[in-house]
């Protein structure tokens, strides 16, 4: 075996191949496994059923972050229809599930696809569009969506919802809240490591391309519509994925969460996560998960304590108001989101007793 | 005939407030290229504003109006210095990123105060108002927005075209860069554009709210309804907002009157689609062009 690399005290790169590297240094891969040995042999086993239901929704919201990241962050396309598109992945993968009986390792990946499909015709308007009105397109997009959600009563039910089968997979059932840890969190490597891998590839360049300077991108020769099409495609894919395991997780599908608000909790999580950083997006979706469930249990501990019996203390006045406090706070203080506070924390580790 | 003519007339009146709040948003983003996405919390906060004073506090209907508008022009001016300033030249994702802050702070807040229940104000409006033309009545709550409406715009139309403000505000609008050297305070202009959208947008808020009640999720979903306008008319033009504001106004009212009133809220959205596609700029909108 050859010598553990440490971080070098200067940028020695010499050859492209080491600027792509995803771990720079032995170490990073070394706890990286350790990361995931322990998240998968020791997280499921130790935690209670409620710890699980979090950690769960934080797989779910990180896959659909990535994937917007992949369209805000990398391509610079601003989107605000994703929690749309995953309600289209939800949707998709109930009535897959329900209308062809199809078992839940097809119909995820094919809800994934027909999100992917559907996030393309709302990219359309991106070949003659950017930043504010391609934006105002997405905010449409959001709306037309939803519309359909609720009023195609042949196809989506309408305000009854859809109730799945339980899922399972080559014959095991998944069901509770453990089994689903496995399944979502598999999904979440999976769809992480292709985004990573993304990135590094001719496409993911293209897409970085694209965001630094579109015109400049095209005179290149990169085809702007064919790489603009393609990142929608793979953001509304990954969206797509997070919705066909939400429907699974929460056993039925209504229309009502997925309205503006989720997509600008998704567009909150990659800012305050990162822009275009992969691991940002996780900590985004952590950061936006566990603030609300921060909240329904401040405001539920508040109205036990019957502190102000006459105020009717509700959760979503607060949380809205948190909410855009937090948003606020991050792009006014640190607009490149929690991936660049522990980058700074770590190289200050780093370079101690130097650091700035 | 008679119902389409009813339909015509509330389309017109409806529309009429929603080209003066896309008014208020045309303006800041003429001046500062920002879209503001809490542009219907700015209108509900007005108008809330308002009914505090008229139905809480008892203070009469004119006063109580210059009131809100004087807190409004201040509020806008707040959010400005506090939340907008220190965003100048950063990418457009933050501040569009910053403004749906703002706007679900701004909700949060107002659902806090308020509560989200539907409340009237105080009548004030006398029944002499209601006009009769035939078989068409108006009544007199759209005859008093009708009437507040032009008289704003014909204020706000004489305000860019004489005042020095409204002129620097244009030259500003015009080229940023160019005002600058020729001595405008480039960013008391700023300012200034969120006051008088603030402002305007009070002004809509209220005559909204004289027509159906006010609801605090009711006036800020009439923000996001401000796209389709300004998108139609043309993101930098004022009269254009106007006019488009008429068109989705007659739009929403001829749709929820003949096909159905679910897809009244969605119709707008999808003829701003097509309008995209067709026209990137909307009907009145300046051609951008672009260098590398």
């Amino acid at each position: 075996m050859r010598r553990l690399t440490f971080h070098p005290c200067g940028n020695y790169k010499e050859r492209y191949e080491e600027e792509l590297k995803v771990f720079s240094t032995d170490f990073g891969r070394l706890w990286s496994a350790v990361g995931i040995v322990i998240l998968f042999a020791v997280v499921p086993f130790i935690s209670g059923p409620y710890t699980l239901y979090i950690l769960n929704m934080v797989g779910i919201a990180s896959i659909a972050a990535v994937g917007l990241n992949i369209l805000i962050g990398f391509t610079g396309q601003i989107s605000l229809g994703h929690g749309a598109f995953l309600g289209v992945g939800a949707y998709s993968a109930a009535i897959l599930a329900t209308n062809l009986n199809m078992p839940c390792w097809i119909s995820i990946p094919s809800a994934a696809l027909i999100t992917a499909l559907v996030g393309m015709i709302f990219g359309i308007p991106s070949v003659r569009l950017k930043g504010l009105y391609l934006t105002i397109a997405t905010l449409a997009g959001q709306f037309i969506i939803e519309y359909l959600l609720v009023h195609w009563e042949d196809l989506t039910r309408g305000t009854m919802g859809i109730t799945l089968p339980a899922a399972s997979i080559l014959g095991i059932d998944v069901a509770g809240d453990r089994n689903f840890f496995f399944l979502i969190y598999v999904s979440l490597g999976l769809t992480v490591w292709t985004a990573v891998n993304l990135i590094r590839t001719k496409y993911g360049r293209a897409f970085i391309a694209i965001r630094d300077n579109d015109r400049a991108a095209e005179g290149m020769g990169i085809p702007l519509f064919r790489y603009k099409l393609l990142s929608f495609a793979v953001s509304s894919f990954y969206a797509g994925f997070a919705g066909g395991l939400w429907a699974y997780y929460m056993v039925s599908v209504t229309s009502e969460p997925f309205n503006l608000l989720l997509s600008v909790e998704y567009i909150a999580m990659v800012i305050i996560g990162g822009l275009g950083s992969i691991a940002g997006s996780i900590y985004g979706a952590v950061f936006i998960t566990l603030l609300n469930e921060g909240l329904r249990l401040g405001t539920d501990l508040l109205m036990n304590m019957d502190l102000f019996p006459e105020v009717g203390l509700n959760i979503a006045p607060i949380r809205e108001l948190v909410f855009g406090l937090a948003i606020i706070l991050f792009i006014l203080f640190e607009p490149k989101g929690i991936a660049e506070v522990w980058r700074i924390i770590r190289s200050s580790f780093r370079l101690w007793p130097f650091s700035y | 005939m008679e119902f389409f003519l009813q339909l015509l007339v509330n389309g017109v009146c409806i529309g009429l407030i929603y080209g003066i709040s896309a008014m208020g948003f045309v303006m800041i983003f003429k001046a500062s290229s920002v879209i503001n996405f809490a542009h219907g919390e700015l209108l509900a906060a007005g108008a809330f504003f308002f009914f505090t004073l008229t139905a809480w506090a008892g203070v009469p209907v004119y006063a109580a109006f210059l009131l809100t508008l004087a807190a409004s022009f201040i509020l806008g001016f707040i959010v400005e210095r506090l939340f907008l300033r220190p965003l100048i030249g950063e990418p457009l994702i933050e501040v569009i990123m910053l403004t749906i802050g703002l706007s679900s702070l701004f909700k949060g807040l107002m659902l806090l105060l308020w509560g989200g229940n539907l409340y009237t104000f105080p009548d004030f409006l006398p029944e002499s108002l209601s006009l009769r033309f035939g078989a068409i009545t108006i009544p007199p709550v759209y005859t008093g927005a009708l009437v507040i409406g032009i008289f704003f715009l014909a204020l706000f139309g004489l305000f860019f075209k004489y005042s020095s403000q409204g002129i620097f505000m244009r030259s500003v609008a015009d080229n940023q860069t160019a005002a600058l050297s020729l001595g405008v305070h480039v960013k008391r202009v700023f300012a200034l554009s969120w006051g008088i959208a603030a402002l305007v947008a009070a002004i809509s808020g209220i005559t909204l709210g004289i027509m159906n009640g006010i609801n605090v999720h009711e006036l800020s979903s009439i923000g996001l309804k401000v796209f389709p306008v300004v998108i139609l008319g043309g993101l930098d033009s004022i009269t254009g907002a106007v006019i488009g504001g008429i068109l989705i106004g007659l739009l929403e009212t001829f749709t929820g009157g003949y096909l159905s009133t679910s897809l009244k809220d969605v119709v707008p959205f999808i003829v701003l689609v097509i309008v995209l596609l067709i026209k990137p700029y909307g009907l009145f909108g300046l051609v951008e062009i672009e260098r590398v």
